[in-house]
């Protein structure tokens, strides 16, 4: 079984070395001239405001990751169902698993629900 | 050790006609745009400019490389590669065409292996055929984030990093709606194999696209959101982040991101057409040979290319809330329904 995936690291090796090679290659011709403010950070033209850029950030950012996270691993648990269910049909508890699946939905669709009567769904405040 | 050789060919010829397929969406890019603004675009290397991403390549590598003060280095240089390897790497599990046999061509006296014999076996024209090729695709396509992401913050430029942060956020939340359209093609295909979808939709007449119209619309504003493209191409909205997360990369760097940006777009174009036309059938002539079929794929692959370019030349660009909204508020739970609406199908037996 695992032979099957041996395509994908010879494909990733090559990848790896055509984006390698390019980079390399440009690195070594490419010429280089050193200039005072030359490697500021490029803000409209005027000189830099301040040398951090890494600012606070919206918390919004991170709400949407967390979502993610949550919907995600959901998704996840339904993509065996989804695999299966033929299966299911076939063997004649089709209605049955899908019974579970459907409760399995609406407990998703109500956290989705939850998260934007509160909220968190809402860009600006 | 025919296996190994044809498998060589393969990556030879699919990774190679990857790569010279992104090469020349950056051609037609600016014709259709030229086109569509009644301008000629580029025209000077070469015959209709076709040498011209040959031309853009060779003044890439001749840039000059510099890295922002305050950056972080290593990370400033892995990026484009952690962004391109990705887009890149997907293509392994698309399937082009159906099966070839290649006869037997006898026996050859290799240097290092001695007389081994050639030829003799039936193949797929994909790199490889895993059994869950939707997933693998989905991981990988998923890990592409990093790059974008590790290259805003690492550019410490401020532009760079709240382009960056624009692009995760966008990224991270249409792939629900993107994994959520292909589950309901999953319940009724049953597989996660990319060639048994494909072959499943044998006829014009069950192709996904009938069968699953939502869906269908789901997964193609997905593709557009996940590849950072018009009209949600937030990451690098020009009027006001410059370049996004991209600002300060300049030659090899720069291009890496552009030919990971035009690989992904190619590669979902044509996750588009297995998922939802038929992938390499060739309408009205099943059983066709793999010569007619890997251009019929590539036709319908064009068309949704060209929808990229068509799109983008014709439709403003969103407000960044406006994009979250429609994700989180319309696409997510549309996809949700059509998942119960299928899921309902099939429990009932209807296909």
């Amino acid at each position: 079984m695992l032979e099957q995936y041996a395509p994908i690291l010879m494909l990733l090796a090559a990848v790896m070395g055509f984006a390698l090679f390019n980079i390399g290659l440009s690195e070594l011709v490419g010429r280089r001239r050193r200039a005072v403010g030359k490697e500021a950070a490029y803000e409209c033209g005027m000189g830099s405001y301040g040398t951090n850029a890494r600012l606070r950030l919206s918390i919004h950012f991170y709400l949407v990751a967390v979502l993610f996270i949550l919907f995600d691993v959901e998704v996840l648990l339904l993509v065996p169902w989804a695999v299966a269910a033929k299966g299911f049909g076939e063997a004649g508890v089709g209605m049955h698993v899908f019974g579970c699946v459907a409760a399995f939905l609406i407990v998703l669709e109500v956290g989705l629900a939850y998260v934007w009567a509160k909220g968190g769904l809402t860009w600006d405040r | 050790m025919t296996v190994t050789l044809v498998t060589l060919l393969k990556i030879l010829v699919i990774y190679g006609g990857l790569i010279n397929v992104a090469a020349l969406m950056t051609l037609a890019e600016r014709k259709v745009s030229a086109w569509m603004q009644f301008r000629i675009g580029p025209n000077r290397v070469g015959p209709w400019g076709v040498l011209q991403p040959l031309a853009d390549g060779v003044k890439f590598i001749f840039k000059e490389e510099f890295t922002p003060e305050g950056a972080n280095k290593f990370l400033f240089r892995i990026a484009p590669m952690l962004s391109a390897v990705p887009a890149m790497l997907t293509v392994a599990v698309l399937p082009l065409a159906g099966d070839i046999a290649i006869p037997k061509l006898g026996t050859f006296d290799l240097p290092f292996f001695g007389p081994t014999e050639l030829g003799g076996i039936t193949t797929n024209l994909s790199i490889t055929d895993l059994d869950i090729s939707v997933l693998f695709v989905l991981a990988v396509s998923g890990l592409s984030i990093y790059g974008i992401i590790l290259g805003g913050w690492a550019s410490n430029s401020k532009y760079s990093l709240l382009g960056a942060l624009r692009a995760s956020a966008q990224m991270i939340s249409y792939e629900l709606t993107l994994m959520l359209s292909l589950l309901s093609i999953v319940v009724m295909t049953g597989s996660l194999d990319l060639r048994e979808i494909a072959t499943s939709q044998a006829t014009i007449g069950q192709w996904h696209i009938w069968t699953q119209p939502l869906a269908f619309i789901l997964f193609v504003v997905a593709t557009f959101a996940e590849t950072n493209r018009h009209p949600f191409d937030f990451a690098e909205c020009e009027p006001e982040l410059v370049g996004g997360f991209h600002t300060e990369y300049s030659s090899m760097k720069f291009a890496l991101f552009f030919m990971g940006e035009y690989c992904a777009m190619a590669v979902m174009s044509g996750l588009t057409v297995t998922f939802f036309l038929g992938g390499f059938g060739v309408p009205f002539w099943p059983d066709a040979p793999w010569f007619v079929e890997l251009p019929a794929f590539l036709a319908k692959t064009a068309f949704f290319l060209f929808l990229f370019i068509w799109v983008r030349w014709t439709l403003p660009r969103f407000r960044f809330d406006q994009l979250m909204g429609l994700s989180w508020k319309w696409l997510l739970n549309l996809a949700l329904f059509n998942l119960f609406l299928t899921g309902l199908a099939s429990a009932l037996g209807w296909f």
